[in-house]
């Protein structure tokens, strides 16, 4: 399939994937939670692989409402990373594909998050996917949404504000 | 302490895997009123530059807290949050536990509203606050 597209081009889409990866798994609590992202194109997925430790409710079983919470809040800041500083992040490529984190982009802060929960988080893999609905120099607002079987029954959705990083030029 | 209630808000903090998985202990519980302390681990931290504990984190330990107040109240089965909202003050001190207290104010015959304030212990200034709404039943 790949055999007609530039090298480059695919070889930058590699980087970028690592470069992301290593983004997202250099935060303990990511891994903590086994959070991963998959990329197509400038659209971000977050997964949540499921775990007996992300159990609230054991009779039901449900998800814990603050794995959920949790779960979107990293989705929201990944993506609000990815999409405010994709920039920085292909700068630093080869050096966070190889996981050495020097020039590794500040997380964005959260100043506030609400969190509606709309049905049982079931004891399988969740996915989310966040908006940046908009996004100054200093603050952001960041919608974002979480399914497990199907993306038009959301179990969990949320808003939220960020305070941005200063940006590396800025720094400079 | 009703022995009851005392064993439902235990409940809340011991028997959902994920509370112990997070190592939250039960401080205290009255009428309407929850404690609860989030020890620090690294396994939580969100900033790797400064080793802050991840607001997720916070999250979790403000939804328990608030649901063992509800539990305080006299809430008969396992509760279940609507919604939750946490407004971040400042980032918590690493290496130091947080401690939440959360104080069920309100309630009606299927919902309970709560209030939440999570602090550090190295000043009184809290470092997040929360606002909540659960669904609950009560005995009859």
């Amino acid at each position: 399939m790949n055999d007609g597209l530039p090298e480059s081009a695919q070889a930058a889409k590699q980087r970028r994937d690592a470069a992301l990866n290593a983004f997202a798994q250099r935060v303990p609590y990511i891994g903590f939670l086994g959070i991963s992202f998959e990329r197509y194109g400038d659209e971000l997925t977050a997964v949540l692989a499921f775990d007996e430790k992300l159990i609230g409710n054991p009779l039901l079983p449900a998800l814990h409402g603050g794995v959920t919470a949790a779960f979107l809040e990293v989705a929201a800041i990944i993506e609000l990373s990815w999409s405010c500083c994709r920039e920085d992040f292909e700068a630093a490529g080869p050096q966070l594909g190889a996981g050495q984190g020097g020039t590794m982009p500040r997380l964005p802060k959260t100043i506030d998050f609400t969190v509606d929960y709309l049905r049982p988080g079931l004891p399988r893999d969740a996915y989310a996917r966040a908006r940046v609905n908009r996004s100054g120099r200093r603050y952001a607002s960041v919608q974002v949404e979480a399914w497990q079987d199907s993306r038009s029954r959301l179990f969990a959705q949320a808003t939220g504000h960020f305070l941005m990083p200063a940006r590396a030029e800025s720094q400079k | 302490m009703a022995p009851e209630r005392d064993g439902m808000t235990k409940l809340i903090v011991d028997a959902l895997p994920h509370s112990r998985a997070l190592g939250l202990k039960l401080v205290s519980v009255g009428k309407g009123t929850a404690e609860i302390t989030l020890p620090y681990d690294e396994r939580l931290i969100g900033d790797p530059d400064t080793g802050v504990i991840h607001g997720g984190a916070v999250s979790t330990l403000m939804d328990t807290c608030g649901g063992a107040a509800v539990m305080g109240h006299g809430a008969t089965k396992l509760i279940a949050t609507i919604d939750l909202r946490i407004d971040y003050m400042r980032a918590a001190t690493p290496g130091h536990a947080i401690t939440a207290r959360a104080e069920c104010y309100h309630v009606t015959r299927s919902v309970a509203f709560v209030r939440a304030t999570a602090v550090d212990g190295i000043d009184s200034s809290p470092v997040a606050t929360a606002a909540g709404a659960f669904t609950v039943e009560w005995a009859q």
